[in-house]
């Protein structure tokens, strides 16, 4: 699957390539996926993130858990944990609304894996993280703002 | 040159934890060096967690993700003695694999 994906990247860059390629049945609609969910990391706003994704307007949803500290003295490591009880959880995406690139991670949860996870992302300064959710096939979300004191992007 | 990835996993009442700490500079590519010019980008975009050959986490990552990256996350199954397997590819084609025998 990678040699496939390799191949792919050297024919030439480009979605429009990823398009051709899926519709010649030269790669799979999964690696079409991962193409389109890198243009994500490549958007500039949230809202832009969030159409990269094909995500839309999420629904708020109280069943996503995001616990991160209000107020942090260094922005570059903010400890977030993450925890959906949505249930079919299938993806994880999370968004730091004012760094340059908002999108930090998308997370896949395989069958068997939990919707709980801990990590640490650059916070370039004061502003909401969104916990975005696909889960059935639908998006959810939920924001919480974040203070910190020396921003982490530098 | 890579160094390993930390890797500990232990197994408890059906659900192993992994806890991972890479190591990879993340640098976002808007950094300036002491003479003003920009640091090139230099980040993870790819990782993969296996237990045996099963793939328990997939994740795509951009310059946000903190530098050394930190992960903990959770799957049923697993048994001690089993491998638990991090691979990362990054922006430069740099890659690694590292794994440990869950406890």
């Amino acid at each position: 699957m990678n040699h496939q994906r390799r191949q792919a990247l050297r024919a030439g860059g480009g979605l429009g390539l990823y398009a051709l390629l899926t519709a010649a049945g030269l790669i799979t609609p999964e690696l079409a996926q991962a193409a389109q969910t890198r243009a994500g990391f490549d958007a500039h706003t949230l809202d832009a993130v969030l159409s990269a994704l094909g995500a839309g307007k999420p629904a708020a949803s109280s069943d996503i858990e995001l616990n991160v500290p209000d107020l942090n003295d260094n922005g570059a490591a903010v400890r977030l944990g993450i925890v959906s009880r949505l249930p079919k959880t299938e993806q994880v995406a999370i968004l730091i609304e004012k760094n340059p690139s908002p999108l930090a991670a998308i997370f896949t949860i395989p069958e068997g894996t939990l919707a709980d996870l801990q990590t640490e992302v650059k916070v370039s300064e004061s502003c909401p993280i969104h916990v975005l959710v696909k889960a059935g096939g639908r998006f959810y979300s939920v924001r919480k703002d974040v203070q910190v004191t020396i921003g982490g992007c530098g | 040159m890579t160094n390993p990835t930390r890797i500990r996993a232990t197994v408890r009442d059906g659900i192993t934890e992994v806890r991972a700490r890479l190591s990879h500079v993340m640098e976002t590519g808007m950094r300036k060096n002491a003479a003003g010019a920009l640091i090139p980008a230099h980040f993870i975009t790819d990782l993969t967690v296996f237990n045996n050959d099963r793939v328990v986490l997939s994740a795509q990552f951009g310059p946000s993700v903190s530098a050394n990256p930190y992960l903990v996350f959770k799957f049923r199954g697993g048994a001690p003695g089993e491998r638990v397997r991090v691979s990362w590819t990054d922006n430069l084609g740099e890659s690694r694999n590292d794994e440990v025998a869950i406890a």
